[in-house]
Protein backbone atom coordinates (compact mmCIF):
# COMPACT_ATOMS: atom_id res chain seq x y z
CA UNK A 1 0.00 0.00 0.00
CA UNK A 2 2.54 2.10 0.72
CA UNK A 3 4.89 1.63 -1.68
CA UNK A 4 2.91 0.81 -4.26
CA UNK A 5 -0.40 3.57 -3.62
CA UNK A 6 1.78 5.72 -1.60
CA UNK A 7 -0.58 5.88 1.34
CA UNK A 8 1.46 6.32 4.20
CA UNK A 9 -0.38 5.33 7.38
CA UNK A 10 0.60 4.76 11.03
CA UNK A 11 -2.49 2.67 11.63
CA UNK A 12 -1.78 -0.58 11.07
CA UNK A 13 -1.24 -1.62 14.59
CA UNK A 14 -4.79 -0.91 14.58
CA UNK A 15 -5.46 -3.97 11.83
CA UNK A 16 -2.84 -6.38 13.53
CA UNK A 17 -4.29 -5.89 16.79
CA UNK A 18 -7.97 -6.32 15.43
CA UNK A 19 -6.58 -9.89 13.28
CA UNK A 20 -4.90 -10.92 16.78
CA UNK A 21 -7.75 -10.12 19.14
CA UNK A 22 -10.47 -11.32 16.74
CA UNK A 23 -8.23 -15.08 16.49
CA UNK A 24 -7.85 -14.94 20.66
CA UNK A 25 -11.10 -14.00 21.71
CA UNK A 26 -12.47 -16.78 19.36
CA UNK A 27 -9.77 -19.57 20.82
CA UNK A 28 -10.37 -18.26 24.51
CA UNK A 29 -13.93 -18.72 23.97
CA UNK A 30 -13.70 -22.71 22.64
CA UNK A 31 -13.14 -22.28 19.12
CA UNK A 32 -9.68 -22.79 18.43
CA UNK A 33 -9.81 -24.12 14.84
CA UNK A 34 -6.85 -21.82 13.76
CA UNK A 35 -7.44 -21.33 10.30
CA UNK A 36 -11.11 -20.64 10.20
CA UNK A 37 -9.50 -18.50 13.26
CA UNK A 38 -7.33 -16.71 10.93
CA UNK A 39 -9.59 -16.03 8.40
CA UNK A 40 -11.54 -14.49 10.81
CA UNK A 41 -9.31 -12.44 11.93
CA UNK A 42 -8.53 -10.63 8.53
CA UNK A 43 -12.35 -10.59 7.69
CA UNK A 44 -12.34 -8.68 10.89
CA UNK A 45 -9.08 -6.72 10.38
CA UNK A 46 -10.90 -5.86 6.66
CA UNK A 47 -14.11 -4.53 7.97
CA UNK A 48 -12.39 -2.07 9.57
CA UNK A 49 -10.14 -1.38 7.00
CA UNK A 50 -13.30 -0.49 4.91
CA UNK A 51 -14.95 1.62 7.72
CA UNK A 52 -11.59 3.76 8.69
CA UNK A 53 -10.73 3.67 5.35
CA UNK A 54 -14.06 5.51 3.98
CA UNK A 55 -13.07 8.49 6.55
CA UNK A 56 -9.68 8.53 6.50
CA UNK A 57 -9.17 8.33 2.66
CA UNK A 58 -10.91 11.54 2.13
CA UNK A 59 -7.56 13.09 3.25
CA UNK A 60 -3.94 12.57 2.16
CA UNK A 61 -0.40 13.17 3.49
CA UNK A 62 -0.02 14.47 6.92
CA UNK A 63 -3.90 14.64 7.74
CA UNK A 64 -4.80 11.27 6.51
CA UNK A 65 -1.86 9.93 8.52
CA UNK A 66 -2.49 12.02 11.81
CA UNK A 67 -6.25 10.33 11.30
CA UNK A 68 -4.76 6.05 10.51
CA UNK A 69 -3.22 7.15 14.34
CA UNK A 70 -6.60 8.29 15.46
CA UNK A 71 -8.18 5.19 14.72
CA UNK A 72 -5.30 3.22 16.00
CA UNK A 73 -5.34 5.10 19.22
CA UNK A 74 -9.20 4.72 19.22
CA UNK A 75 -8.48 0.74 19.22
CA UNK A 76 -6.32 0.37 21.62
CA UNK A 77 -8.49 2.22 24.05
CA UNK A 78 -11.48 0.57 23.05
CA UNK A 79 -9.58 -2.97 23.81
CA UNK A 80 -8.45 -1.45 27.35
CA UNK A 81 -11.70 -0.81 28.66
CA UNK A 82 -13.55 -3.90 27.32
CA UNK A 83 -11.34 -5.47 29.44
CA UNK A 84 -14.07 -8.20 30.39
CA UNK A 85 -13.69 -9.79 26.76
CA UNK A 86 -9.84 -8.18 26.23
CA UNK A 87 -8.35 -8.94 29.34
CA UNK A 88 -7.26 -5.43 29.10
CA UNK A 89 -3.71 -4.59 30.61
CA UNK A 90 -3.39 -7.90 31.90
CA UNK A 91 -3.89 -9.33 28.51
CA UNK A 92 -5.96 -11.93 26.44
CA UNK A 93 -5.21 -15.25 28.28
CA UNK A 94 -6.55 -18.86 28.19
CA UNK A 95 -6.48 -19.14 24.33
CA UNK A 96 -6.57 -23.00 23.42
CA UNK A 97 -5.68 -22.99 19.81
CA UNK A 98 -6.52 -26.43 18.42
CA UNK A 99 -4.40 -28.27 15.87
CA UNK A 100 -4.49 -27.76 12.07
CA UNK A 101 -6.50 -30.01 10.15
CA UNK A 102 -6.54 -32.39 13.50
CA UNK A 103 -3.53 -33.42 13.35
CA UNK A 104 -0.79 -30.68 13.73
CA UNK A 105 -0.31 -30.08 17.04
CA UNK A 106 1.03 -26.56 18.30
CA UNK A 107 4.68 -27.79 19.81
CA UNK A 108 6.76 -26.71 22.72
CA UNK A 109 9.63 -26.14 20.21
CA UNK A 110 7.59 -23.72 17.54
CA UNK A 111 8.13 -26.35 14.58
CA UNK A 112 4.41 -26.58 13.85
CA UNK A 113 4.25 -22.59 14.36
CA UNK A 114 7.45 -22.29 12.05
CA UNK A 115 5.75 -24.13 9.08
CA UNK A 116 2.34 -22.80 9.56
CA UNK A 117 3.82 -19.21 9.68
CA UNK A 118 5.77 -19.88 6.67
CA UNK A 119 3.03 -21.28 4.49
CA UNK A 120 0.39 -18.70 5.63
CA UNK A 121 3.63 -16.48 4.60
CA UNK A 122 3.87 -17.46 0.85
CA UNK A 123 0.21 -17.63 0.38
CA UNK A 124 0.23 -13.89 1.54
CA UNK A 125 2.90 -13.30 -1.03
CA UNK A 126 1.73 -15.07 -3.43
CA UNK A 127 -1.84 -12.99 -3.63
CA UNK A 128 0.20 -9.85 -2.74
CA UNK A 129 2.51 -10.22 -6.39
CA UNK A 130 -0.87 -11.03 -8.31
CA UNK A 131 -2.27 -8.16 -7.02
CA UNK A 132 0.54 -5.54 -7.43
CA UNK A 133 0.80 -7.36 -11.40
CA UNK A 134 -2.48 -7.20 -11.79
CA UNK A 135 -4.75 -4.01 -13.88
CA UNK A 136 -5.38 -3.05 -10.47
CA UNK A 137 -1.93 -2.98 -9.47
CA UNK A 138 -0.94 -1.16 -12.05
CA UNK A 139 -3.55 1.76 -11.68
CA UNK A 140 -2.45 2.09 -7.74
CA UNK A 141 1.02 2.88 -9.44
CA UNK A 142 -0.80 5.54 -11.73
CA UNK A 143 -2.22 6.72 -8.54
CA UNK A 144 0.95 7.13 -6.69
CA UNK A 145 2.43 8.52 -10.15
CA UNK A 146 -0.26 11.07 -10.85
CA UNK A 147 -3.37 11.28 -9.43
CA UNK A 148 -4.20 14.29 -11.30
CA UNK A 149 -3.90 12.30 -14.69
CA UNK A 150 -5.85 9.13 -12.69
CA UNK A 151 -8.65 11.25 -12.44
CA UNK A 152 -8.82 12.66 -16.05
CA UNK A 153 -8.41 9.31 -17.37
CA UNK A 154 -11.94 7.84 -15.38
CA UNK A 155 -10.27 6.09 -13.02
CA UNK A 156 -12.54 6.21 -9.50
CA UNK A 157 -9.51 6.86 -7.23
CA UNK A 158 -11.57 7.04 -4.32
CA UNK A 159 -12.65 3.39 -4.80
CA UNK A 160 -9.47 1.94 -5.59
CA UNK A 161 -7.82 3.13 -2.76
CA UNK A 162 -10.24 1.93 -0.56
CA UNK A 163 -9.58 -1.40 -2.04
CA UNK A 164 -6.19 -1.52 -1.43
CA UNK A 165 -6.53 -0.20 1.99
CA UNK A 166 -9.05 -3.10 2.78
CA UNK A 167 -6.76 -5.79 1.07
CA UNK A 168 -3.41 -4.60 3.06
CA UNK A 169 -5.58 -4.34 6.38
CA UNK A 170 -7.19 -7.79 5.84
CA UNK A 171 -2.99 -8.96 5.31
CA UNK A 172 -2.38 -6.83 8.69
CA UNK A 173 -5.14 -8.80 10.39
CA UNK A 174 -3.52 -12.38 8.96
CA UNK A 175 -0.44 -10.99 10.85
CA UNK A 176 -1.78 -10.73 13.86
CA UNK A 177 -3.95 -13.27 14.47
CA UNK A 178 -0.92 -16.08 12.76
CA UNK A 179 0.81 -14.11 15.81
CA UNK A 180 -2.18 -14.42 18.40
CA UNK A 181 -2.16 -18.16 17.49
CA UNK A 182 1.15 -19.01 18.02
CA UNK A 183 2.02 -17.52 21.14
CA UNK A 184 -1.32 -17.97 22.08
CA UNK A 185 -1.88 -14.22 24.05
CA UNK A 186 -3.05 -11.29 22.80
CA UNK A 187 -1.99 -7.97 24.93
CA UNK A 188 -3.00 -4.29 24.48
CA UNK A 189 0.73 -4.31 22.50
CA UNK A 190 -0.29 -5.49 19.78
CA UNK A 191 -2.86 -1.83 19.24
CA UNK A 192 0.17 -0.19 19.97
CA UNK A 193 1.87 2.84 17.99
CA UNK A 194 5.31 1.41 18.20
CA UNK A 195 4.47 -1.23 16.49
CA UNK A 196 3.14 0.45 13.68
CA UNK A 197 5.90 2.90 13.30
CA UNK A 198 8.42 -0.18 13.47
CA UNK A 199 6.76 -1.82 10.80
CA UNK A 200 7.39 1.68 8.72
CA UNK A 201 10.97 1.56 9.63
CA UNK A 202 11.46 -1.94 8.65
CA UNK A 203 9.64 -1.47 5.15
CA UNK A 204 12.22 1.68 4.59
CA UNK A 205 15.03 0.27 5.23
CA UNK A 206 14.38 -2.78 2.92
CA UNK A 207 12.71 -1.12 0.25
CA UNK A 208 9.57 0.75 -0.22
CA UNK A 209 7.61 -0.48 -3.23
CA UNK A 210 8.79 -3.69 -3.43
CA UNK A 211 7.65 -7.01 -3.07
CA UNK A 212 10.67 -8.51 -1.24
CA UNK A 213 11.38 -5.23 0.79
CA UNK A 214 9.64 -6.76 3.63
CA UNK A 215 11.65 -9.82 3.11
CA UNK A 216 15.01 -8.13 3.62
CA UNK A 217 13.51 -5.17 6.05
CA UNK A 218 12.27 -7.44 8.62
CA UNK A 219 15.68 -9.30 9.68
CA UNK A 220 18.09 -6.43 9.07
CA UNK A 221 15.69 -4.52 11.55
CA UNK A 222 15.79 -7.74 14.01
CA UNK A 223 19.33 -7.91 13.39
CA UNK A 224 20.36 -4.76 14.20
CA UNK A 225 18.27 -4.20 17.30
CA UNK A 226 19.59 -7.08 18.88
CA UNK A 227 23.10 -5.85 18.01
CA UNK A 228 22.60 -2.45 19.16
CA UNK A 229 20.69 -3.27 22.45
CA UNK A 230 23.98 -5.74 23.15
CA UNK A 231 26.33 -2.64 22.42
CA UNK A 232 23.70 0.15 24.36
CA UNK A 233 21.40 -1.77 26.12
CA UNK A 234 19.79 2.11 26.69
CA UNK A 235 20.00 3.76 23.61
CA UNK A 236 20.04 1.36 20.78
CA UNK A 237 16.68 3.14 19.49
CA UNK A 238 18.94 6.06 19.06
CA UNK A 239 21.06 3.83 16.85
CA UNK A 240 18.15 2.26 14.71
CA UNK A 241 17.53 6.56 14.11
CA UNK A 242 20.41 6.64 13.15
CA UNK A 243 20.55 3.63 10.65
CA UNK A 244 17.13 4.90 9.73
CA UNK A 245 18.17 8.57 9.30
CA UNK A 246 21.48 7.11 6.75
CA UNK A 247 18.89 5.03 4.84
CA UNK A 248 17.17 7.74 3.76
CA UNK A 249 19.94 10.42 2.96
CA UNK A 250 22.01 7.83 1.37
CA UNK A 251 20.22 4.89 0.00
CA UNK A 252 16.00 5.86 -1.61
CA UNK A 253 14.68 2.64 -1.88
CA UNK A 254 16.30 0.90 0.51
CA UNK A 255 18.55 -1.77 0.57
CA UNK A 256 16.75 -3.01 -3.16
CA UNK A 257 17.35 0.44 -3.89
CA UNK A 258 20.98 0.15 -3.21
CA UNK A 259 21.48 -2.80 -5.19
CA UNK A 260 20.23 -1.70 -8.33
CA UNK A 261 21.99 1.44 -8.26
CA UNK A 262 25.36 -0.34 -7.83
CA UNK A 263 24.25 -2.66 -10.49
CA UNK A 264 23.75 0.16 -13.13
CA UNK B 1 -34.38 13.50 -34.43
CA UNK B 2 -32.76 16.57 -36.10
CA UNK B 3 -29.00 17.38 -35.21
CA UNK B 4 -29.72 20.17 -32.99
CA UNK B 5 -32.69 18.00 -31.20
CA UNK B 6 -30.16 15.64 -30.19
CA UNK B 7 -28.27 18.55 -28.41
CA UNK B 8 -24.28 19.28 -29.34
CA UNK B 9 -21.33 17.01 -28.22
CA UNK B 10 -20.59 19.41 -25.62
CA UNK B 11 -22.43 22.57 -23.86
CA UNK B 12 -22.62 24.79 -20.70
CA UNK B 13 -25.40 26.94 -19.59
CA UNK B 14 -24.74 29.81 -17.31
CA UNK B 15 -22.03 28.35 -16.37
CA UNK B 16 -20.53 30.75 -13.08
CA UNK B 17 -16.85 29.85 -10.70
CA UNK B 18 -15.47 32.79 -8.33
CA UNK B 19 -13.64 32.02 -5.61
CA UNK B 20 -14.13 34.66 -3.46
CA UNK B 21 -14.36 38.03 -5.45
CA UNK B 22 -13.05 36.87 -8.59
CA UNK B 23 -15.16 35.35 -11.06
CA UNK B 24 -12.97 32.88 -13.39
CA UNK B 25 -16.38 32.12 -15.62
CA UNK B 26 -19.35 34.62 -15.79
CA UNK B 27 -22.31 33.00 -16.91
CA UNK B 28 -20.86 31.17 -19.98
CA UNK B 29 -23.03 29.88 -22.58
CA UNK B 30 -21.05 27.64 -25.50
CA UNK B 31 -21.68 24.93 -27.84
CA UNK B 32 -19.29 22.50 -28.88
CA UNK B 33 -21.19 21.11 -31.99
CA UNK B 34 -20.00 17.01 -33.24
CA UNK B 35 -16.98 16.64 -34.41
CA UNK B 36 -16.21 20.42 -34.54
CA UNK B 37 -12.49 21.66 -34.51
CA UNK B 38 -13.54 24.81 -32.21
CA UNK B 39 -10.54 27.04 -30.55
CA UNK B 40 -11.25 29.03 -27.33
CA UNK B 41 -8.61 31.87 -26.95
CA UNK B 42 -8.00 34.60 -24.54
CA UNK B 43 -5.05 36.39 -22.85
CA UNK B 44 -3.82 34.93 -19.90
CA UNK B 45 -5.90 35.02 -16.65
CA UNK B 46 -9.04 34.93 -19.21
CA UNK B 47 -10.62 31.92 -17.25
CA UNK B 48 -9.77 29.59 -20.25
CA UNK B 49 -8.42 26.56 -18.07
CA UNK B 50 -11.15 27.54 -15.14
CA UNK B 51 -13.40 26.55 -17.87
CA UNK B 52 -11.70 23.22 -19.03
CA UNK B 53 -11.75 22.43 -15.45
CA UNK B 54 -15.46 23.10 -14.81
CA UNK B 55 -16.47 21.18 -17.78
CA UNK B 56 -14.28 17.98 -16.45
CA UNK B 57 -15.68 17.99 -13.30
CA UNK B 58 -11.94 18.88 -11.45
CA UNK B 59 -13.91 22.30 -9.98
CA UNK B 60 -17.58 22.38 -9.42
CA UNK B 61 -19.28 25.68 -10.89
CA UNK B 62 -20.99 27.71 -8.51
CA UNK B 63 -23.92 27.93 -11.17
CA UNK B 64 -24.61 26.75 -14.18
CA UNK B 65 -24.58 23.61 -16.12
CA UNK B 66 -22.48 20.94 -18.30
CA UNK B 67 -23.86 18.83 -20.94
CA UNK B 68 -22.30 16.35 -22.69
CA UNK B 69 -24.50 14.77 -25.40
CA UNK B 70 -27.24 16.29 -24.50
CA UNK B 71 -27.16 14.81 -21.00
CA UNK B 72 -26.71 16.90 -17.94
CA UNK B 73 -23.73 15.71 -16.46
CA UNK B 74 -23.21 18.72 -13.93
CA UNK B 75 -23.17 16.77 -10.54
CA UNK B 76 -21.49 14.01 -11.97
CA UNK B 77 -17.99 13.32 -10.49
CA UNK B 78 -15.00 13.30 -13.56
CA UNK B 79 -14.68 9.68 -13.97
CA UNK B 80 -18.18 9.42 -14.88
CA UNK B 81 -17.60 12.31 -17.50
CA UNK B 82 -14.93 10.43 -19.29
CA UNK B 83 -17.28 7.54 -19.68
CA UNK B 84 -19.56 9.31 -21.63
CA UNK B 85 -17.12 10.53 -24.09
CA UNK B 86 -15.03 13.29 -22.32
CA UNK B 87 -11.74 13.31 -22.37
CA UNK B 88 -8.74 16.16 -21.60
CA UNK B 89 -5.02 16.83 -22.13
CA UNK B 90 -3.44 18.89 -20.07
CA UNK B 91 -1.60 22.40 -20.14
CA UNK B 92 1.46 21.11 -18.47
CA UNK B 93 2.23 17.30 -18.91
CA UNK B 94 0.67 15.39 -16.95
CA UNK B 95 1.50 11.71 -17.00
CA UNK B 96 3.15 8.73 -15.18
CA UNK B 97 6.29 9.76 -15.42
CA UNK B 98 8.38 6.47 -14.22
CA UNK B 99 6.43 4.20 -16.70
CA UNK B 100 6.88 3.31 -19.93
CA UNK B 101 4.95 5.19 -22.86
CA UNK B 102 2.83 1.52 -23.78
CA UNK B 103 2.24 1.45 -19.81
CA UNK B 104 0.66 5.36 -19.75
CA UNK B 105 -1.64 4.02 -23.04
CA UNK B 106 -2.32 0.82 -21.57
CA UNK B 107 -3.19 1.87 -18.26
CA UNK B 108 -6.19 4.23 -19.89
CA UNK B 109 -6.78 1.61 -22.20
CA UNK B 110 -8.07 -0.71 -19.56
CA UNK B 111 -10.03 2.24 -17.70
CA UNK B 112 -12.29 2.49 -20.54
CA UNK B 113 -12.58 -1.50 -20.90
CA UNK B 114 -13.56 -1.80 -17.59
CA UNK B 115 -10.60 -3.73 -16.84
CA UNK B 116 -8.67 -1.44 -14.68
CA UNK B 117 -9.94 -3.12 -11.20
CA UNK B 118 -9.35 -6.30 -12.12
CA UNK B 119 -7.31 -7.68 -9.10
CA UNK B 120 -6.07 -11.28 -10.42
CA UNK B 121 -5.58 -11.77 -13.71
CA UNK B 122 -2.25 -9.92 -14.76
CA UNK B 123 -2.20 -6.99 -16.74
CA UNK B 124 0.34 -8.89 -18.99
CA UNK B 125 -2.40 -10.98 -20.23
CA UNK B 126 -4.60 -8.76 -21.57
CA UNK B 127 -3.33 -8.97 -24.86
CA UNK B 128 -6.00 -6.85 -26.81
CA UNK B 129 -5.40 -3.95 -24.29
CA UNK B 130 -2.07 -3.75 -25.42
CA UNK B 131 -2.57 -3.72 -28.80
CA UNK B 132 -5.08 -0.92 -28.74
CA UNK B 133 -2.48 0.72 -27.08
CA UNK B 134 0.04 0.35 -29.28
CA UNK B 135 -2.18 0.90 -32.26
CA UNK B 136 -2.91 4.39 -30.91
CA UNK B 137 1.04 4.60 -30.02
CA UNK B 138 1.26 4.41 -34.03
CA UNK B 139 -1.61 7.21 -34.81
CA UNK B 140 0.98 9.38 -33.38
CA UNK B 141 4.06 8.09 -34.14
CA UNK B 142 5.45 6.95 -31.19
CA UNK B 143 5.24 3.30 -31.61
CA UNK B 144 9.40 3.34 -31.34
CA UNK B 145 9.72 4.97 -28.33
CA UNK B 146 7.17 2.25 -26.54
CA UNK B 147 9.26 1.04 -24.33
CA UNK B 148 10.96 3.89 -23.18
CA UNK B 149 9.90 5.34 -19.71
CA UNK B 150 8.16 8.82 -20.28
CA UNK B 151 10.51 11.25 -18.62
CA UNK B 152 13.52 10.20 -20.84
CA UNK B 153 11.26 11.49 -24.19
CA UNK B 154 11.91 14.96 -25.52
CA UNK B 155 8.87 17.78 -24.12
CA UNK B 156 7.73 17.40 -27.51
CA UNK B 157 7.41 13.73 -27.74
CA UNK B 158 5.38 13.90 -24.03
CA UNK B 159 2.73 15.92 -25.75
CA UNK B 160 1.95 13.44 -28.13
CA UNK B 161 1.93 11.02 -25.12
CA UNK B 162 -0.99 12.95 -24.03
CA UNK B 163 -2.36 12.81 -26.83
CA UNK B 164 -2.17 9.23 -27.57
CA UNK B 165 -3.53 8.84 -23.72
CA UNK B 166 -6.62 10.61 -24.10
CA UNK B 167 -7.70 8.44 -27.45
CA UNK B 168 -7.66 5.36 -25.29
CA UNK B 169 -10.96 6.68 -23.77
CA UNK B 170 -12.36 6.89 -27.50
CA UNK B 171 -13.69 10.39 -26.48
CA UNK B 172 -16.28 12.20 -28.66
CA UNK B 173 -15.18 15.03 -27.25
CA UNK B 174 -11.54 15.82 -26.33
CA UNK B 175 -10.24 19.10 -24.50
CA UNK B 176 -7.09 19.55 -25.78
CA UNK B 177 -5.16 22.21 -22.96
CA UNK B 178 -2.21 24.11 -24.98
CA UNK B 179 -0.93 21.26 -26.80
CA UNK B 180 1.81 23.33 -28.43
CA UNK B 181 3.12 24.85 -24.59
CA UNK B 182 6.35 24.70 -24.40
CA UNK B 183 6.97 22.68 -27.29
CA UNK B 184 10.38 24.24 -29.25
CA UNK B 185 9.06 25.59 -32.50
CA UNK B 186 10.46 22.58 -34.79
CA UNK B 187 8.54 19.98 -33.35
CA UNK B 188 5.50 22.00 -32.78
CA UNK B 189 4.44 21.29 -36.82
CA UNK B 190 3.99 17.41 -35.75
CA UNK B 191 1.67 18.09 -33.04
CA UNK B 192 -0.61 20.26 -35.48
CA UNK B 193 -0.55 17.25 -37.83
CA UNK B 194 -1.59 14.58 -35.46
CA UNK B 195 -4.04 16.69 -34.20
CA UNK B 196 -5.68 17.16 -38.13
CA UNK B 197 -5.16 14.00 -38.56
CA UNK B 198 -7.98 13.31 -35.23
CA UNK B 199 -10.71 10.94 -36.31
CA UNK B 200 -13.61 13.58 -37.65
CA UNK B 201 -16.36 12.12 -35.47
CA UNK B 202 -14.15 14.05 -32.42
CA UNK B 203 -15.07 16.92 -31.36
CA UNK B 204 -12.05 18.70 -30.60
CA UNK B 205 -11.85 22.33 -28.21
CA UNK B 206 -8.28 23.31 -28.55
CA UNK B 207 -7.53 25.99 -25.85
CA UNK B 208 -4.10 27.50 -27.53
CA UNK B 209 -1.64 30.97 -27.33
CA UNK B 210 -0.19 29.58 -30.99
CA UNK B 211 -1.98 31.22 -33.43
CA UNK B 212 -0.69 29.23 -36.13
CA UNK B 213 -2.02 26.19 -34.58
CA UNK B 214 -5.81 27.85 -34.00
CA UNK B 215 -6.02 29.26 -37.65
CA UNK B 216 -5.09 25.88 -39.19
CA UNK B 217 -6.76 23.91 -37.23
CA UNK B 218 -9.88 25.64 -35.94
CA UNK B 219 -12.98 26.49 -37.91
CA UNK B 220 -14.79 28.32 -35.35
CA UNK B 221 -13.10 30.60 -32.71
CA UNK B 222 -14.42 31.69 -29.07
CA UNK B 223 -12.49 34.35 -27.61
CA UNK B 224 -12.55 34.74 -23.48
CA UNK B 225 -12.18 37.27 -21.69
CA UNK B 226 -12.08 38.13 -17.99
CA UNK B 227 -14.06 34.85 -17.69
CA UNK B 228 -16.77 35.17 -20.37
CA UNK B 229 -17.27 35.20 -23.65
CA UNK B 230 -16.17 37.80 -25.79
CA UNK B 231 -17.07 36.85 -29.00
CA UNK B 232 -17.27 33.65 -31.16
CA UNK B 233 -17.04 33.25 -35.21
CA UNK B 234 -15.16 31.63 -37.98
CA UNK B 235 -11.34 32.03 -38.11
CA UNK B 236 -11.94 35.61 -40.66
CA UNK B 237 -14.56 36.84 -38.26
CA UNK B 238 -12.39 36.63 -35.26
CA UNK B 239 -9.15 37.94 -37.31
CA UNK B 240 -11.49 41.08 -38.42
CA UNK B 241 -12.98 41.85 -35.13
CA UNK B 242 -11.80 45.21 -33.90
CA UNK B 243 -12.54 44.27 -30.03
CA UNK B 244 -11.02 41.00 -30.57
CA UNK B 245 -7.66 42.81 -31.98
CA UNK B 246 -7.68 45.26 -29.20
CA UNK B 247 -7.84 42.95 -26.28
CA UNK B 248 -6.12 40.23 -27.39
CA UNK B 249 -4.29 40.39 -31.05
CA UNK B 250 -2.11 43.14 -29.78
CA UNK B 251 -3.10 46.08 -32.52
CA UNK B 252 -2.80 49.25 -30.91
CA UNK B 253 -6.17 51.56 -31.63
CA UNK B 254 -5.41 54.19 -34.73
CA UNK B 255 -5.14 57.26 -32.47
Amino acid sequence: MLGYAGIVTLGHAAFFGTGAYTAGILAANGWGEPISGLLAGALAAAVIGVVSGFIVLRTSGLTLLMQTLVVATLLHEAANRASSITGGDDGLQGMQVWPIFGVFRFDLFGRTAYIYCFVVLFLCWWLARRIVHSPFGRSLTGIRENVLRMHAIGAPVMRRRLVIYTISAAFAGFAGALIAQTTAFVGLGFLSLDRSGTVLIMLIIGGVGRLYGAFIGVPLYMIAQDRFSEVAPVYWYFWIGLLMVLVVVFARGGIFGLVDRLRR
Amino acid sequence: MSEAARGAALETRGLCKSFGALQVANSIDFRLERGARHALIGPNGAGKTSFVNLVTGALAPSAGQVLIDGTEVTDLPQSERVKRGLARTFQVTALFRRLTVLENVALAVCERRGIAGGLFRPAGHHREAIEEAHDLLERVGLEDEALRPVNTLAYGSQRLVEIAVSLALSPKVLLLDEPAAGVPSGESGTIIEVIERLPPEIALLIIEHDMDLVFRVAQRITVMVQGGVLVEGTPEEIARDREVRRVYLGERRPS
